[in-house]
């Protein structure tokens, strides 16, 4: 094993996100509907991947797939070496611990202020004391900019900072993949662009991994790695 | 201790309900309500029920002579007096009073109304009550025509208390014959009737010139110290003629009780009342969590995507549904206080807030509270994590 390095089993054990023959369907009997064929993807730690293509070409399952949010119903997934196909809800769970999440929208909790929000995923972590996940909390907002705005709730945050702040609440998790849904979808250029660098310059310090759907062209360009998909197969332009 | 801040987390249940403060209001208005209806039902229920005894708590008596034919305070029948004469035949018998028992009609000096009064005759110098002042104020009663009346009496008996402090000679007519108020006397009313007086049984006779000769309707029998009553209670039963029925005080108490909560319709209409304030509890607290978890229905799938146990979430509406029922309990407990001391000025019902009843009512706010949470919790099944992105 220690020997192959270069062979596509041992790349796949070692990579963060490990996908093959994944295909997916919807519906039951006349109705089913396949939205995945075939999928192969890898992606190894550290690495951004943007996912693009047109809506409704099965993006956003393979997404879910990979976060573990949907069970596997044919191919296999591994996330960190985990093979999601078979997974039960408990592993499934477990697993979502280490795998941070940004949507479209940003998801916040309304009745916890920008500091609370991003301690339900310093919570996350065990063995810390309260005060030190309260205080990693903080230095996530600090690092997103929002050092200023610890007691505000989303209400009285712009678009921007309550994407920033969900940034933090998946970083603070502390996850070894990060999946992103379109995070720029409701911002504006100039505020999209300063949330997909600091997405990528954290995942990078964080050694993460990023899976990220996105339509926006104007960010592609930080991406390590493109992925283009089209009526649910995958087309890898490099 | 460090467990403890280790295991601490972001509170937010509290935060759920807390920073929806209209809701929280609506829910917290909502449980003390309901909190209120069962505290007053069940304190009317059981205010009823110990005031249908309140004369009968105060007799110096460890056994009790009845009629057999005697159903309640209400209608008293009467049984030879010579029975209290064979019961002291026992030798365990210290003493017995014998006492006429009847509701006359007593007619307001005020307004000139009549309204009916337990009326109570014995021999002046017999022990009747285990208040030791009455013996000093009995002795008024050696002059025919005096009566002692219970100041605790309902005012529609007539400012009698009023005018007797005042120094006024206090007269007016019972069953139609002239008496004369020689004393106050502290008793007050019970469920049956609304106020009380105490005379001589020569008097008593005079207000009912119709009872038969030798006829009483109460017989007090005191027993030496160290005699068990239970005891000499099953040797009267054997000694004494089938026409006479023989209990201890508490059982007299009961029997009383008993008649009110069986022949009557108070205990099944006060518990059906606070059955259904916690109904209308139920339906508020489940109308309040079920809203409160689909309105955060994104929320909560948001916190299962990110990896917490669907237990945990259940925890969160499970201690939303605490914190209410105890935020909800408070201001019912107190409210409740402040009624009871309202009914105990207003009717003198012998309405308390006692420790038992205070731990029941919490008892089914909290049943209702987590009856409710469990049902609003089917609604967290709904969120699927899947269905967020």
């Amino acid at each position: 094993m220690v020997a192959a390095v270069s062979s596509p089993s041992a790349r796949a054990s070692s990579a963060t996100v490990a996908v093959e023959g994944l295909s997916h369907w919807y519906g039951h009997a006349a109705m089913r509907r396949q939205v995945l064929q075939g999928v192969d993807l890898t992606i190894t730690p550290g690495e951004v991947v943007l996912l693009t293509g047109p809506s409704g070409c099965g993006k956003t399952t393979l997404l879910t797939l990979v976060g573990a949010l949907r069970s596997v119903q044919q191919g296999s997934v591994r996330v960190f070496g985990q093979e999601l196909h078979g997974a039960g809800r408990d592993v499934r769970q477990r697993l979502r611990r280490s795998i941070g999440m940004i949507f479209q929208g940003h998801n916040l909790l309304r009745c916890l202020t920008a500091e609370q929000n991003v301690q339900m995923g310093s919570d996350l972590l065990e063995g810390l004391s309260y005060r030190a996940r309260r205080d990693q909390a903080r230095q996530w907002l600090r690092a997103v900019g929002l050092g200023d705005e610890l007691g505000k709730l989303p209400h009285d945050l712009s678009g921007g900072q309550k994407q920033r702040v969900a940034i933090a609440r998946a970083l603070a998790a502390r996850p070894r993949l990060l999946l992103a849904d379109e995070p720029t979808a409701a911002l504006d250029s100039r505020t999209g662009r300063e949330v997909v660098d600091l997405l990528q310059s954290l995942a990078r310090e964080q050694g993460c991994g990023v899976l990220m759907v996105t339509h926006d062209p104007r960010i592609l360009d930080v991406a390590d790695r493109l992925v283009r998909m089209e009526d649910g197969r995958l087309m890898q332009d490099g | 201790m460090n467990q403890f801040w280790r295991s601490r987390r972001i509170p937010l249940a509290w935060l759920l309900l807390a920073r929806q403060p209209m809701r929280l209001g609506v829910a917290l208005a909502g449980i003390a309500f309901a909190g209120i209806l069962m505290f007053m039902q069940l304190g009317f229920r059981d205010g009823l029920f110990e005031a249908s005894v309140t004369v009968h708590k105060l007799f110096d008596a460890d056994l009790v002579l009845m009629s057999p034919r005697t159903m309640s305070s209400i209608g008293m029948a009467g049984f030879p007096r010579r029975r209290l004469v064979q019961a002291m035949a026992d030798p365990e018998v210290s003493g017995t009073t014998p006492v006429h028992w009847n509701l006359l009609l007593w007619r307001n000096p005020q307004t000139r109304n009549t309204r009916s009064i337990l009326t109570l005759g014995f021999d002046p110098t017999d022990p009747l009550f285990t208040d030791p002042t009455l013996t000093e104020k009995a002795k008024a009663l050696t002059q025919k025509g005096r009566v002692l009346f219970d100041d605790r009496s309902r005012p529609e008996f007539g400012p009698i208390a009023e005018w007797f402090k005042q120094g006024t000679v206090v007269e007016t007519e019972v069953a139609g014959k002239r008496v004369r108020v020689a004393e106050l006397v502290s008793l007050g009313p019970s469920f049956g009737a609304d106020g009380n007086m105490l005379t001589s049984r020569e008097t008593f006779l005079q207000l009912m010139p119709g009872t038969p000769p030798g006829s009483i309707e109460l017989g007090l029998i005191r027993l030496k110290p160290g005699a068990d009553p239970a005891q000499v209670a099953a040797r009267l039963k054997t000694m004494l003629p089938s026409d006479v029925s023989i209990y201890t005080k508490k059982g007299f108490e009961e029997f009383e009780k008993n008649y009110w909560r069986s022949s009557t319709a108070i205990g099944f209409i006060f518990t059906l009342g606070a059955g259904m304030g916690f109904v209308v509890g139920c339906v508020i607290v489940y109308q309040i969590l079920y809203s409160d978890v689909s309105d955060h229905l994104p929320e909560y799938a948001t916190l299962m995507a990110m990896g917490y146990r669907l237990a945990g979430l259940l925890g969160v509406v499970a201690r939303e549904a605490l914190i209410l029922a105890m935020l909800g309990y408070l201001p019912a407990y107190l409210a409740g206080q402040g009624l009871y001391a309202l009914v105990r000025s207003g009717t003198r019902l012998p309405v308390e807030m006692d420790p038992q009843r205070a731990l029941l009512v919490f008892g089914m706010i909290l049943v209702m509270c987590m009856g409710s949470a469990a049902f609003a919790m089917r609604r967290l099944a709904d969120a699927d994590p899947a269905e967020i992105f």
